[in-house]
């Protein structure tokens, strides 16, 4: 990486034309537009181009999931994506989860599982969570579903393999773990107890 | 990273078209892989056609059995596919065992195709490397190997090719369909990835222009008892170290069908044609596994960093296959329409 900003001095950077577009992107309920080089990763253009500081930067290379963000309603790598290749699309990161101020109840099963220590890869870990919980509710298997042909009940095994994206530098996945399951099981219940509610989307 | 314009493209035709008229240009998919080239400085093409949005996004059924998948189905819905569950496990259990839940998400079919090598030296920009650079010689000979390959390599390149899916495909004798600058072809998957040779730098016989748009995988009942196993770093996102598709039919107590291939050991998915000609119509134990397994490895020749791979293959290779035999007695223990 050190010796590609060195590299990328020699190539010359002609302004505006075919190197830059505009990016039209509705973030967490907003409508965002920005003028970016083609080169530019979703990521960066959420963070150094519309300030959307919540989704983070920690390899940059799809390796440890700090990026994840919602891409219509799908669990994505921000950091490996082009923004003019998302152009046109609705982007959710975990600020953008809380309604009328209230956490979203992922997030607070983090809080209350004790599911981060230091934070920074948390608003990864929530996102790709949500994502864990639509997934299963949609009778998605992972590389630990015994039986392929019958429905998916998410369990420490399956929440462990699914979430294996996001690394934690602290290690708190035992809480992470136990955070998600904990979604599980209500979205279990509330599917039990009201049909129409169907767990998570 | 090299200034590059990007286009989204509208329709395959135009895709192709766009990219043949400029050596300069390559399709882009979900990015998962040239996105990181991108930022690697591996990969600078002057103008990027993005494919990923076409309408190839569908997993048909093919009239007569089989299904057509599109070069833009994720990775994750192919996996989860019922059909592809059901009668094609051994697709979903590799598409499973790769990556991580995002990236399933985002990658399409043709991308993980032509995903390329991990190699460290390919990636490394400043490290001699004869798939990127051509003519300059192999810095993992004598380097670090343990994800090097120990078939088929060659004294230019012994490289792997990455893809838990190719693996998964390769057991299904898919037809992979080509939309070229000089109109549709249909390339048989075995012919699809090269051995590296003297021309490294070719991971695949396409030529500049050439867009997958479906992949075809054909009728296949025996498939309903396969399996994919991996064999990791970790239990979850890594690499292979080493990796088997499996398809057995087992008929009193004898292999009546088998197809086998190997990950992680070769530039690309390797058919293993001589162990499934020794098993056909042999008694299906562990002694005529091993047997088979030795057979195609006799072969290997292995770096002085990887030769654990030939008994761990060997050792996943009869587990497979063991683990089929016991499901084919199940299924027919039950008269189960497997
Ligand atoms: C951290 C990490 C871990 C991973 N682990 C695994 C793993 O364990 N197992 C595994 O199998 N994979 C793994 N992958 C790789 C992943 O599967 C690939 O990156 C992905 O499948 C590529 O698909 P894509 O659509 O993003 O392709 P892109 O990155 O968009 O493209 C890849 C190549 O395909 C070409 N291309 C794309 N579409 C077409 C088309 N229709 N016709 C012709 N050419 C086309 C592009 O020009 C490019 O050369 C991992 C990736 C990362 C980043
Ligand atoms: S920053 Fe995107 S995966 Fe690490
Ligand atoms: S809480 Fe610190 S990295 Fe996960």
């Amino acid at each position: 990486m050190e010796d590609t900003t060195t590299r990328e001095a020699a190539w010359t950077r002609p302004p505006g034309g075919p190197h830059r577009q505009t990016v039209r992107l509705r973030v967490d309920g907003r409508d965002r537009t920005l003028e970016a080089d083609t080169r530019t990763s979703l990521l960066d253009a959420l963070r150094d181009g519309l300030g959307v500081m919540s989704p983070k930067k920690g390899c940059d290379h799809g390796q440890c999931g700090a990026c994840t963000v919602l891409l219509d309603g799908s669990r994505s790598l921000a950091c490996l994506s082009l923004a003019v290749a998302v152009d046109g699309s609705e982007v959710t990161t975990a600020a953008g989860l809380p309604t009328d101020g209230h956490l979203h109840p992922v997030q607070q099963a983090f809080l209350d599982a004790d599911g981060l220590q230091c934070g920074y890869c948390t608003p990864g870990q929530v996102c790709s969570a949500i994502g864990v919980l639509a997934e299963a509710a949609a009778g998605h298997p992972s590389h630990v579903t015994a039986d392929l042909d019958a429905d998916v009940v998410l369990d420490a095994a399956e929440v462990s393999e699914r979430m294996s994206g996001n690394l934690c530098r602290c290690g708190a996945y035992v809480g992470i773990t136990e955070a998600v399951l904990r979604c599980a099981s209500d979205a279990a219940a509330s599917a039990a107890s009201d049909p129409a509610a169907g767990g998570a989307r | 990273m090299r200034p590059f314009a990007y286009v989204r493209a509208d329709d395959a035709a135009g895709a192709v078209a766009t990219v043949a008229a400029d050596p300069e240009a390559g399709f882009l998919g979900a990015g998962t892989n040239l996105v990181d080239h991108l930022k690697l400085d591996v990969e600078r093409p002057g103008l990027l056609v993005d494919v990923s949005r076409l309408p190839l996004d569908a997993v048909e059924d093919v009239e007569g059995g089989g299904l057509r998948v599109g070069a833009t189905v994720r990775n994750s819905a192919l996996a989860a596919d019922r059909r592809v569950r059901h009668d094609y496990p051994v697709l979903s259990q590799a598409l499973l065992a790769g990556a991580t839940g995002q990236l399933r998400n985002m990658a399409t079919t043709a991308g993980n195709l032509l995903q390329r090598t991990r190699c460290v030296y390919f990636r490394d920009v400043t490290t001699p490397c004869a798939k990127r650079e051509p003519g300059s010689g192999c810095s993992a000979i004598g380097g670090y190997t343990r994800y090097h390959a120990v078939l088929g390599a060659s004294s230019h390149c012994i490289a792997t090719h990455p893809s838990d899916m190719a693996v998964g495909m390769a057991v299904l004798d898919p037809v992979v369909v080509v939309l070229g600058p000089g109109g549709e072809k249909r390339i048989p998957f075995a012919e699809l990835h090269r051995l590296p040779g003297d021309s490294p730098e070719r991971d695949t016989v396409l030529e500049h222009g050439d867009l997958i748009t479906h992949v075809e995988v054909p009728a296949y009942p025996a498939a309903r008892n396969s399996a994919y196993r991996k064999v990791r770093d970790r239990a979850s996102y890594a690499f292979a170290l080493v990796s088997v598709a499996a398809v057995l039919e087992v008929t009193d107590g004898r292999v009546a069908d088998v197809r086998l291939a190997f990950g992680g050991v070769a530039h690309r998915p390797w058919r293993a044609l001589a162990a499934e000609e020794l098993l056909r119509g042999q008694p299906a134990t562990e002694e005529t596994f091993r047997a088979a397994a030795d057979a195609e490895l006799a072969a290997a020749e292995p770096q002085p960093g990887n030769a654990f791979k030939v008994p761990m293959l060997r050792g996943a290779v009869v587990a497979v296959l063991r683990d089929l035999t016991t499901a084919a007695a199940r299924a027919a223990g039950t008269g189960e329409d497997r």
